[in-house]
């Protein structure tokens, strides 16, 4: 047991170092949420405007942003693996002693963590972009970000796991993050969409996290997810998204585990 | 006691046999040496005796530990440095040291002293602060030979230490590896496809096809599978080697106008050839055996003719992706 805590802790340890040491990454994983929010929020503001009387498009979108930005890094860590396995560094890591399920939490544990530091990142420039938050909000927002980080950093570990090329990486990109984005909610409000999109949407477990996140953000103004007539909390949406987190973590430790 | 002891080892992935049968036994202090072309198992033999493989047959011993049942006591204690740099290129040489010393569970009162020796030793000291990207491939060797003995191993594992480096540097790199022989009693198992680098070795394993075709010193593998070497051209090259194999029992072999063979102490034999050689030859010599010879004898084949066919290969498949 001492054991998996040391690989977790030394394995963690690396993935912030190496992002607290790669600039490009950490401006880079800035720039295309505060673009997003933005110009989609000059665009859009209106519209979201009709479609939510009453709501503050910022206020609307930046909830959204704030989870894109957690989802973005925390998949795109997990899948960073891919880089280790291409660079060689993940061979020095397979023929320590570390325990190699450790090695996996341990690269789960550091993306999600990275992810929430960017989170958190958000949230500091809130004020100034012009979205009003409360110390009830923000200590409402964290434990949300870090199931949701948790959750996706595991997924982005099942994808990278096994995946030998640098050209999967991007593959991941456009056909696991953007769906996962635009089908969740980000941008626009779920009511009264197509009905696909709608069951697509409901499909997709980033949707709930948004919702929850939304709901901590606008409280009752927000709808909150219908699923078959029953409309999901906070605590429901935070729950469902641990447990396909714990799914996921799962899988990707038995599918890393596996390999020779 | 043995630092390595293997019996029987035997890998094979689906139909391929990477290694048959292989025993072997390194002694502390040693450098083994495996001498052999790309692809003859070489680095499959490393994978499995550092527990990255899982052996199909046979079992090794590392260290008095068990590659299969006792797989973390084996990794404490080896050091490693693969054919490809396997070194976070976003981070300083130091920060990967660290690293691979926490991975390792280094004391923190033994670290930083082992720290500076290993660097300094490996002239890399003042680049310390430097990421990797900065770092030539040379350096990089060098850091990961570093690395590797941080965790003071008994043994070090070395595939391919020199392969892409130039001469320069390669003899450098010698130079660590003898020099840390003699400080720490380290045992080394190294692969090479270069003969003469093999000859730095105590001990060398001949290894084709997966099996190993002779284990001895440099020395003994020259005296018992070389010979002197005997090179001459004559006016008619192609009877002169039916000449040489029907009237003299020689192997002769042909080569860019050339007839190679080998006999023993060449300086006796050749005067007696001169005097009562039918033909009219046009040149002769004579010079000591070389691996190269030793490796030519054994597997019947050079092993740079091979890697001219696997260039020449890689050269085809080139052109057919780009649609010749």
């Amino acid at each position: 047991m001492t054991k998996l805590f040391h690989s977790i802790q030394v394995i963690s340890y690396r993935e912030f170092l190496r992002f607290i040491q790669d600039r490009a990454r950490m401006i880079s994983s800035f720039s295309m949420p505060v673009l997003f929010l933005v110009i989609f929020g000059a665009g859009f503001g209106k519209l979201i405007g009709q479609m939510m009387p009453g709501v503050d498009y910022l206020q609307f979108m930046y909830p959204g942003i704030l989870a894109m930005t957690v989802l973005m890094t925390s998949i795109m860590s997990g899948v960073s693996i891919v880089w280790d396995r291409e660079f060689g560094f993940l061979k020095e890591v397979l023929v320590s002693p570390l325990n190699r399920s450790g090695i996996l939490l341990g690269k789960a544990v550091g993306a999600a963590g990275i992810a929430i530091m960017q989170g958190l990142i958000m949230l500091a420039i809130a004020p100034i972009v012009g979205v009003s938050l409360s110390l009830g909000i923000v200590l409402g927002l964290i434990p949300l970000i870090i199931i949701l980080s948790m959750s996706l950093s595991a997924l982005g570990l099942l994808i990278g796991a096994r995946m030998r090329s640098q050209q999967g990486f991007q593959l991941t990109m456009q056909l696991v993050i953007f769906p996962m984005m635009f089908l969740s909610g980000i941008f626009f409000p779920l009511s009264g969409v197509a009905t696909w999109l709608e069951v697509l949407s409901k499909i997709n477990p980033v949707t709930y996290a948004i919702d929850a996140i939304r709901q901590v953000f606008l409280g009752t103004q927000a709808a909150g997810v219908t699923i078959f007539g029953h409309t999901m909390a906070i605590w429901e949406s935070a729950l469902l998204v641990s447990a396909v987190g714990v799914v996921l973590l799962i899988a990707a430790i038995w599918s890393f585990n596996r390999q020779e | 006691m043995e630092v390595i002891k293997a019996k029987n080892l035997a890998k094979t992935f689906g139909k391929l046999e990477a290694v048959k049968d292989v025993s072997f036994e390194v002694q502390p202090g040693e450098i083994f040496g495996f001498l052999g072309p790309n692809g003859a198992g070489k680095t499959t033999t490393i994978n499995v005796l550092c527990t990255l493989l899982a052996p199909t047959k046979g079992e090794a011993i590392v260290n008095g530990f068990n590659i299969i049942k006792e797989r973390d006591q084996v990794r404490s204690s080896i050091g490693l440095v693969f054919q490809d740099p396997t070194l976070d290129d976003y981070l300083t040489a130091e920060q990967n040291l660290r690293f691979h010393a926490y991975a390792y569970s280094v004391p923190k009162a033994t670290l930083e002293p082992r720290m500076k020796e290993l660097l300094e030793m490996v002239e890399l000291w003042d680049r310390r602060k430097d990421k990797i990207d900065t770092y030539s491939g040379g350096m990089k060797r060098r850091l990961e030979i570093a690395r590797g003995l941080l965790h003071h191993p008994k043994v070090l594992f070395l595939d391919e230490p020199t392969l892409g480096l130039d001469p320069q540097t390669r003899s450098r790199i010698w130079t660590h590896i003898k020099e840390l022989r003699k400080r720490e009693n380290l045992a080394i198992f190294m692969t090479t496809h270069y003969m003469d680098e093999a000859e730095n070795c105590d001990r060398i394993a001949v290894i084709d096809y997966g099996a190993i075709v002779a284990l001895d010193t440099p020395e003994k593998l020259k005296d018992d599978f070389g010979g002197d070497v005997v090179t001459i051209k004559t006016e008619d090259n192609d009877k002169a080697e039916s000449l040489l194999k029907e009237q003299y029992q020689l192997q002769p072999n042909q080569e860019n106008g050339m007839i190679r063979f080998t006999v023993q102490h060449g300086e006796e034999f050749l005067p007696g050839f001169v005097s009562s050689f039918p033909l009219r030859l046009l040149s002769i010599g004579l010079r000591r055996p070389t691996l190269e010879d030793v490796f030519l004898k054994l597997t019947g084949r050079a092993i740079r003719e091979q890697e001219v066919d696997q260039m020449q290969q890689m050269f085809r498949r080139h052109q057919r992706m780009r649609g010749h």
